[in-house]
């Protein structure tokens, strides 16, 4: 088939998928697709976005998922970008049932990213603001030299977990409003207003006085967790230029963090939807082999880690079945008159993220069917350690808590009255890696300028690891 | 357009390099780190013992992208059995080899993310940069190549330097027959007749390396180990740089015997130690089949040192007779697990000549170096 009957044929087959997703419920923006070759898919998959700016690191990453694909280790078939309208690319090569099957993915992926509460505040241009920045990025390698450019995003780039994302979608919020008013006031506020609102603005409240009196002895007031945030405010070291890519870069983040803590539950979505649709339109009998085929590899297992796209899938079709046929214990505690599978998975799919998904939704039923389970080193081994369904469960909800990166807050702006910074790890019974401890600080003091500490805890012991521009030194404290 | 429509279309991304410009400047960055930490890696053990594989996997950990994290080997990680797991079963067995390495973070348990992949080829290149045969002479028996220029072919295009006579000249007679008027006269631009040229080889001066082993009992794995990777590098520095160098493989104990290279670097033996008697069999050598008239020789020895003592004269005597002959004489001393207090090394201190070089090495990180030092090509004129 040559490519522009292929692109016919594929056209016929989306005004089918597109017709059958909305006729059962997918609400989604406005699309489109896009077919490209392999390199092009891997390197939106490595930077997250066609127009993100250049580092060496994605460049790490494109490698990676090249090589796995042209050693046939495993592929991507498509990438979507959460954008208004929303772009998806297919892999040039695919067979049509595979892009049948993709297209139906996809649809679901952008439904996902409109209907779900943690991407309300999400930018939906972000391609082209990436595009500008990475823009401006090029035009600063031309001005301070690309060594230069270079290793400050290393170091940005070594803190980029450490924002808030709650702190970002309230503010965001705020701004919105703001413009809002100014402009007209006529339209109404973009946001459902909640009766929790007035909470919203006690914390924004307390973060102006905060900046009022700056010259209070603590400083921050309170423990700060948006890291990125404080330096780029705070840090005597930055020029303009070394600002902007750290905003740039966190604000990146705040983009990419919803997608972090829900790629579960999206995945998943994705995939019960794909199967839904697919079983819905007409297939002949290779076509129905091929699409097994795939989908049996889309939620292949495996021993070491959890596949998203199986858990996601289970858990929906679980919840859809309960909800359907409740037990009379369920009709009678909680009110479920039965028919109402669809409905929930729907609400689910607005309310929920992947932390609160599994611990509402993950049952012991569940667990010991999937044959789930934790597992630790112990020597050279790793073991099953875990098949107690609650613990099981809890291990998976702590493992992405905080997108799955350690929690640290900075305590002291001006530790020892002297400008240092003082950081402090939230442990919560996993130790931090100490090599990357190590590593890491440099990076920091290098954005701060004068020395860091941070304090974590080692074999139940608390520990201040420091780094003073020359050397690094760890006590027990 | 309204929610939900969509538009399909193919582009031409021929013209998108993001990626691959990324990617290169990724690689840039390994082979910088890799240079960097040259002297780990040219010992490592999955290389010198790399049976052929055509990638090396390079352990480098200045490419971590490094943040904050919790460490791997001390998390509960999630997985999925196939219906009947139970407490304690294996989900995963860390590969033995590689202990030490790193606490084996990354995706995949035991994993070791910091290794990249280099091919034996850009490695070598990397290592051989500034290395050559230091002292190199010309000598008559012309084996050592290099190229040259020489008059083949005779084309009708050309330019006029390069006319032949002889064959334009042939060709005017020959036109002049033909036309019924024989005889040399009236050349035509038609009858012109042009050398051309080929590259080729030319070959002056040709070189032989003696790579003498001890093999003794006290050479203990570590030892022998060193001593191999040098001579691994060795050999593949001199075949990769030079057309036609030989390569003599002695191994010794008591006594010494010529060996094939594959016997130099896998077979162990026993037994004392006596220096000399490698020495001896390599003057021998170059006796019988490397005139030094003809050949550049270079003899290299790696010992632990633990000579018997009573043969220590006898070896600077016949270390000073390899001086005569050879461009180069170099002695490795691997300082293992013991401590001798009077090695050879001790004893080469009364050599002086600026031909004679010797290094020690006391571990892994060592070999490099001393191929530096061996392999320095400006040494010589230095020391002339």
């Amino acid at each position: 088939m040559n490519s522009k009957d292929e692109l016919r044929v594929l056209e016929d087959a989306l005004q089918v998928i597109n017709a059958k997703a909305k006729e059962l419920g997918l609400d989604f923006y406005d699309m489109f697709f896009e077919i490209c070759p392999a390199d092009i898919i891997y390197t939106f998959g490595a930077y997250g976005m066609p127009t993100r700016f250049s580092h060496w690191t994605f460049g790490k990453a494109y490698h990676k998922m090249k090589t796995q694909y042209d050693y046939n280790l495993g592929r991507i078939y498509e990438m979507v970008i959460n954008s208004n309208p929303c772009y998806a690319f297919l892999l040039e090569g695919n067979s049509i049932i595979q892009n049948k099957l993709v297209m139906a993915h996809v649809l679901a992926h952008c439904d996902f990213f409109k209907n779900n509460a943690y991407f309300k505040n999400t930018s939906r241009n972000m391609v082209e603001s990436m595009a500008s920045a990475a823009e401006r990025f090029r035009e600063y390698e031309f001005e301070f030299g690309r060594a230069k450019v270079e290793s400050f995003i290393d170091a940005a780039l070594s803190i980029q977990e450490h924002i808030e994302p709650r702190l970002m979608i309230k503010r965001g919020e705020n701004l919105r409003k703001k413009r809002q008013k100014e402009k007209e006031r006529t339209c109404h506020a973009e946001r459902i207003e909640t009766p929790y609102d007035d909470l919203w603005e006690l914390e924004e409240a307390r973060k102006d006085t905060s900046k009022d009196s700056e010259k209070v002895k603590k400083f921050p007031i309170e423990p700060e967790k948006d890291l990125m945030l404080f330096i780029i405010q705070h840090s005597k070291e930055l020029e303009d230029w070394q600002r902007d890519i750290m905003s740039v870069i966190r604000q990146e983040m705040h983009y990419f963090w919803p997608q972090m803590e829900t790629k579960i539950m999206n995945e998943g979505w994705a995939t019960y939807w794909h199967l839904r649709i697919m079983r819905d339109i007409h297939l002949d009998e290779t076509e129905t082999i091929e699409f097994a085929k795939m989908h049996s590899g889309i939620i292949q297992t495996s021993r070491t880690r959890i596949n998203p796209y199986t858990l996601g899938l289970k858990i929906f079709e679980d919840v859809e079945k309960r909800w359907d046929n409740p037990t009379p214990e369920e009709r009678e505690r909680y009110g479920r008159s039965g028919g109402e599978g669809k409905q929930k998975i729907f609400e689910i799919r607005a309310n929920e993220n992947d932390i609160s998904f599994l611990r509402n939704y993950l049952t012991k039923e569940l667990i010991e069917e999937m044959d789930l389970y934790l597992y630790k080193k112990v020597g050279n081994e790793w073991k099953v350690d875990e098949k107690d369904w609650e613990k099981v469960r809890d291990g998976l909800v702590s493992s992405m808590t905080n997108g799955g990166y350690p929690y640290i807050t900075v305590q002291d702006g001006d530790y020892n009255k002297n400008g240092e910074l003082y950081l402090k790890h939230h442990y919560e019974g996993t130790e931090l890696d100490v090599y990357y401890i190590e590593k890491t600080i440099p990076y920091l003091h290098s954005l701060w300028g004068h020395t860091i500490h941070l304090e974590t805890v080692l074999d139940n012991k608390s520990v201040l690891f420091s780094f003073n521009g020359e050397k690094s030194s760890k006590k027990f404290i | 357009m309204s929610d939900g429509d969509f538009v399909i279309s193919r582009e031409d991304w021929s013209l998108h390099r993001k990626g691959e410009i990324d990617r290169e400047r990724h690689r840039e960055k390994v082979r910088e780190a890799i240079k960097k930490n040259l002297a780990d890696i040219v010992s490592e053990e999955s290389i010198i013992m790399h049976d052929g594989r055509k990638i090396l996997k390079v352990p480098i950990r200045s490419l971590d992208e490094f943040h904050f994290r919790f460490d791997y080997g001390k998390q509960k990680h999630g997985g999925q059995g196939d219906g009947n797991s139970k407490k304690g079963d294996v989900v995963y067995t860390d590969p033995q080899k590689g202990q030490g390495k790193g606490k084996g973070a990354g995706e995949e348990p035991g994993v070791d993310y910091y290794e990249a992949d280099v091919t034996i080829e850009e490695l070598a290149e990397m290592i051989f940069e500034d290395l050559g045969l230091p002292n190199l002479e010309q000598k008559k028996k012309p084996e050592l190549a290099s190229e040259s220029v020489e008059f083949k072919d005779v084309r009708k295009k050309g330019i006029a330097s390069n006319i032949d006579r002889k064959r334009t000249i042939i060709e005017v007679i020959k036109r002049n027959a033909l036309k019924g008027n024989p005889g040399l006269h009236g050349i035509t631009p038609e009858d012109l007749r042009y050398k051309t040229w080929d590259n080729t080889y030319k070959y002056e001066s040709s070189a032989v390396v003696l790579a003498m082993m001890d093999t003794s009992g006290s050479m203990g794995p570590f030892e022998k180990y060193i001593a191999r990777s040098f001579f691994f590098w060795m050999v593949r520095f001199l075949r990769t740089k030079y057309n036609n160098v030989q390569i003599v493989f002695l191994a010794h104990h008591t006594e010494a015997k010529e060996t094939t290279e594959e016997e130099f670097f896998t077979k162990g033996t026993s037994g004392g130690t006596r220096c000399s008697s490698v020495y001896k069999l390599a003057l021998d050598v170059i006796e019988k089949r490397y005139s030094p008239q003809d050949y550049n020789i270079y003899a290299f020895h790696f010992s632990d040192g633990d000579n018997l003592v009573s043969d220590n004269d006898n070896c600077i005597k016949l270390i000073n007779e390899l001086l005569k002959v050879c461009n180069m004489v170099g002695y490795g001393e691997i300082e293992g697990a013991y401590y001798y207090t009077s090695t050879l090394r001790t004893a080469f201190k009364r050599v002086n000549n600026p031909k004679f070089t010797s290094v020690t090495i006391k571990d892994k990180s060592g070999v490099y170096p001393a191929l530096k030092k061996f392999f320095n090509q400006t040494q010589g004129e230095a020391a002339n």
